[in-house]
């Protein structure tokens, strides 16, 4: 690890003055960045410790919706009482993803902005977009089992890892900022980025922003949703292929659904077709396989991912059936719900 | 990525006084930045028992309790943990009397090389704490984050599943289905 400054802020405004300087940046659960500074990928001159500034509160908000402190951890998250029973959906996919040591550690934001697990990224040794740009892409071409089928570029092929995020992409969060400039708030649609030709920049945050609260709306989604997770082993390994489903019945019919994909793109992969195609349609194989079809429209394979794709469309349809049978996949059982 | 710009030496040259109660022994020490809790405790406080396995959080044997919350001692800088409360391996038993973890992995023959011992204890430790894992398959989830290369972990959760017993909090696993 680089030698590097360190300083613990007990206030936003301080966090946000000490950050500035060059190679400054934030320090929350550090699951994530201790790991890469260690490997060398990231090289920071200065920490700003975050872990005092008060931001680690769950909240009510007026209305009914929740606000999760982002530096609140991942355990405290889905332990919390209010988000177990009103947004079922996200304390599943918290406990799908890392393992008990690292959710006591790893906060709400720091989930938001953890980096890829590209084996290229992380390898010094080799060319990668998104740590060095403009040296090119080993995943391409290379070894990509665990690479993107939608939304890669010809410069990366990375995928977002969280499995948070896809249940927050579900339920149309807004990620709070503050900032140089003041704040403001990002819907989660608008926060991850596909990678394009930048794919050094992972999200929308300017420079200096702080990642402040998640806020979760008030709609309530706790009797008809999963979150699917495949992956090579039954426990503590990323997603091949996650999936997230919220639904609203009416009777047997689909009144509004909403799914997001994970492991298979820069960020948590929605389709707004692919749900308004559900909307108003029975809970049928038919038509959960044209939700799938059109979630996985212009999907493509690296080689080693090819397999994905099926994978994909199965795990969709098997999600679909099990939120519309009330049925959520348990993160311990992990047999067929 | 660009070279970062290099701080000022003297930013970068400091050790920073911190206290942490180790094992309940009060300890102030001056620690640079990039000191890790793991490597503190193994290079400056001689308390060996923790391991260090990948050094990179997948594999557990490092984990150690902070506050009473288990946690990858390897990824989490020294200087973070100001004022907080570290109990390792060391710390477990009562002077002669070992924690009832501890006398569970012996009975029920929970190792065989021993290196990724220390970390299972302190994850079980943890996981006693949590309250969150009554049956056994819930034990065998959330004990995940702790690896073996021997392959004990059936004799491990059977030792974790004894000291639920003995607190009247395990629970049989046919009561899984209604969760």
């Amino acid at each position: 690890m680089n030698p590097f400054s360190f300083t613990r802020p007990t206030t936003v405004p301080d966090a946000l003055r000490a950050v500035v300087r060059p190679g400054g940046r934030f320090l929350a659960g550090g699951t994530n960045l201790i790991d890469l500074m260690k490997e060398n990928v990231e090289r920071p001159s200065a920490l700003v410790d975050i872990n005092r500034l008060g931001l680690d509160a769950i909240e009510d908000l007026p209305g009914g919706g929740l606000r999760l402190g982002a530096l609140a951890t991942n355990a405290d998250t889905a332990r919390d009482a209010r988000v177990a029973k009103r947004y079922p959906l996200l304390a599943s996919a918290i406990l799908a993803g890392a393992s008990p040591q690292l959710r006591n550690a790893a906060t709400n934001g720091g989930n938001l902005n953890q980096r890829t697990r590209c084996y290229y990224f992380y390898d010094n040794t080799t060319a990668c977009n998104k740590r060095n740009p403009g040296t090119g892409c080993g995943a391409i071409g290379g070894v990509n089992r665990i690479h993107a089928i939608l939304g890669a570029s010809a410069s990366c092929i990375a995928t977002h890892p969280s499995d948070m995020c896809v249940a927050l992409a579900v339920l149309n969060a807004t990620i709070r900022v503050t900032g140089p400039q003041g704040e403001r708030e990002i819907p989660f649609g608008e926060y991850h980025r596909l990678p394009g030709d930048t794919p050094q920049r992972d999200n929308t945050l300017h420079p200096g922003e702080l990642v402040t609260a998640i806020d979760l709306p008030a709609e309530d989604f706790s009797a008809h949703h999963t979150y699917l997770k495949l992956r090579d082993r039954l426990s503590y390994a990323f997603a091949l292929v996650s999936v997230a489903v919220a639904l609203r019945m009416e009777g047997d019919r689909i009144a509004e659904a909403r799914i997001a994909l994970g492991g298979v793109a820069h960020k948590p992969w929605r389709v707004p077709d692919a749900e308004q195609a559900l909307a108003g349609q029975p809970a049928s194989a038919e038509s959960f396989a044209r939700a799938a079809d059109l979630l996985l429209r212009g999907a493509q394979g690296q080689g080693h991912n090819d397999f994905k794709i099926g994978l994909a469309h199965r795990a969709i349809r098997r999600a679909l059936r099990q939120a519309a049978a009330g049925t959520p996949q348990s993160q311990t059982d992990k047999r067929v719900a | 990525m660009p070279e970062a710009v290099p701080p000022a030496p003297a930013a970068i040259l400091a050790a920073m006084p911190i206290t942490l109660t180790i094992n309940g022994r009060e300890r102030r020490l001056s620690v640079e930045p990039w000191v890790t809790l793991l490597d503190l405790l193994r290079e400056r406080e001689d308390l060996t028992g923790t391991k260090k396995g990948c050094d990179h959080g997948q594999c557990g044997a490092c984990t150690v309790l902070v506050d009473g919350r288990r946690i990858n001692s390897c990824l989490k800088l020294a200087v973070s943990l100001d004022g907080a409360s570290i109990t390792t391996i060391e710390g477990l038993a009562d002077g002669s009397r070992l924690d009832p973890l501890q006398q569970a992995f012996m009975d029920h023959d929970a190792f065989q090389c021993g290196y990724c011992t220390p970390g299972q204890i302190c994850s079980a430790k943890g996981l006693l704490n949590e309250n969150q894992a009554p049956t056994r398959q819930e034990v065998q989830e959330l004990m995940s984050g702790n690896l073996c290369r021997c392959g004990a972990y059936t004799n491990i959760v059977d030792a974790i599943m004894e000291v639920l017993e003995a607190r009247g909090e395990a629970r049989a696993a046919s009561a899984e289905a209604a969760r």
